[in-house]
């Protein structure tokens, strides 16, 4: 089903929940059930002062727009509006955004999983941690690997490299 | 030096680092190969690199397991090369 509405948007700036689930619904009358997912900057380690987001221009936009249709394929969405900060980023910032809308919940509470299952292994962010001492690049978790494989064969996507020895090898 | 016989004689890549590759790398390097010696593959075009300077060995080495971009959709090491590719190198993604 095509989509009625779809935001993908990477920038620095933070975003408002409320106005961004208002931008999803506006119009809509067959909207039946909206969910989202916020994730925000927690502490990774002592001596944490936040997160510095460095992502792959262009890339990015084009792993996020595939991922959407492919989420499209699989479950009945009406709207999906995704957000994703780079740059620096403090303690407690809110980081992304996964917002899904639907006639029905099942839909919506599932794009939502699949969407992010996806965006934390497919998609080119990378955090490094920022510390008074410098900083540290954060590492994949091989449980992420593991939540996109619940979903079956999954076109496009390849292993974060976890659980092999990584595609560039 | 003399200009090739025809524009499919040689094969410009253009390669992109980032995370931790492209703090010991910089941001990337453009490439111009003869096309009858250029890499055949992405894997290829790795190991081409290692060959380049012990920085290049060590950044991209099959230990750090990278993952790697062709023309900015995910790619696996077998993926031929093409005239104006682009390829990026890097760690496993982290964003979310």
């Amino acid at each position: 089903m095509a989509l009625l509405h779809r935001h993908v948007s990477v920038q620095s700036e933070d975003f408002v929940l409320q106005a961004e689930l208002d931008a999803l619904s506006q119009g809509d009358l067959d909207l039946g059930a909206v969910t989202s997912f916020v994730g925000r900057v927690r502490q990774w380690g002592q001596g944490s002062q936040g997160l510095e987001l460095e992502h792959y221009p262009g890339m990015t936009e084009r792993s996020i727009q595939a991922m959407i249709d492919e989420a499209a394929r699989r479950f009945e969405l009406r709207g999906v509006r995704i957000i994703h900060r780079v740059g620096r980023l403090a303690l407690g910032e809110q980081i992304v955004l996964v917002a899904v809308s639907s006639s029905h919940r099942r839909a919506a509470f599932q794009g939502c999983e699949f969407l992010m299952d996806w965006l934390k292994t497919q998609a080119p962010f990378w955090k490094k941690e920022v510390t008074a001492s410098g900083g540290q690049w954060v590492d994949a978790r091989v449980q992420d690997d593991e939540a996109l494989a619940r979903w079956g064969q999954v076109p496009g996507a390849q292993s974060n490299g976890m659980a092999s020895s990584g595609a560039a090898s | 030096m003399h200009a090739p016989a025809t524009s499919s004689a040689t094969m410009k890549i253009s390669v992109r680092y980032f995370a931790r590759v492209r703090e010991k790398l910089g941001a990337g390097q453009e490439l111009q190969f003869d096309a009858a010696s250029s890499p055949g593959s992405v894997g290829a075009l790795r190991e081409w690199l290692c060959a380049q300077s012990p920085e290049h060995a060590e950044a991209l080495a099959p230990s750090q397991g990278l993952r790697a971009a062709l023309d900015q959709a995910m790619c696996s090491p077998d993926d031929p090369l093409h005239d104006g590719a682009e390829v990026a190198f890097f760690p496993p993604v982290t964003g979310g």
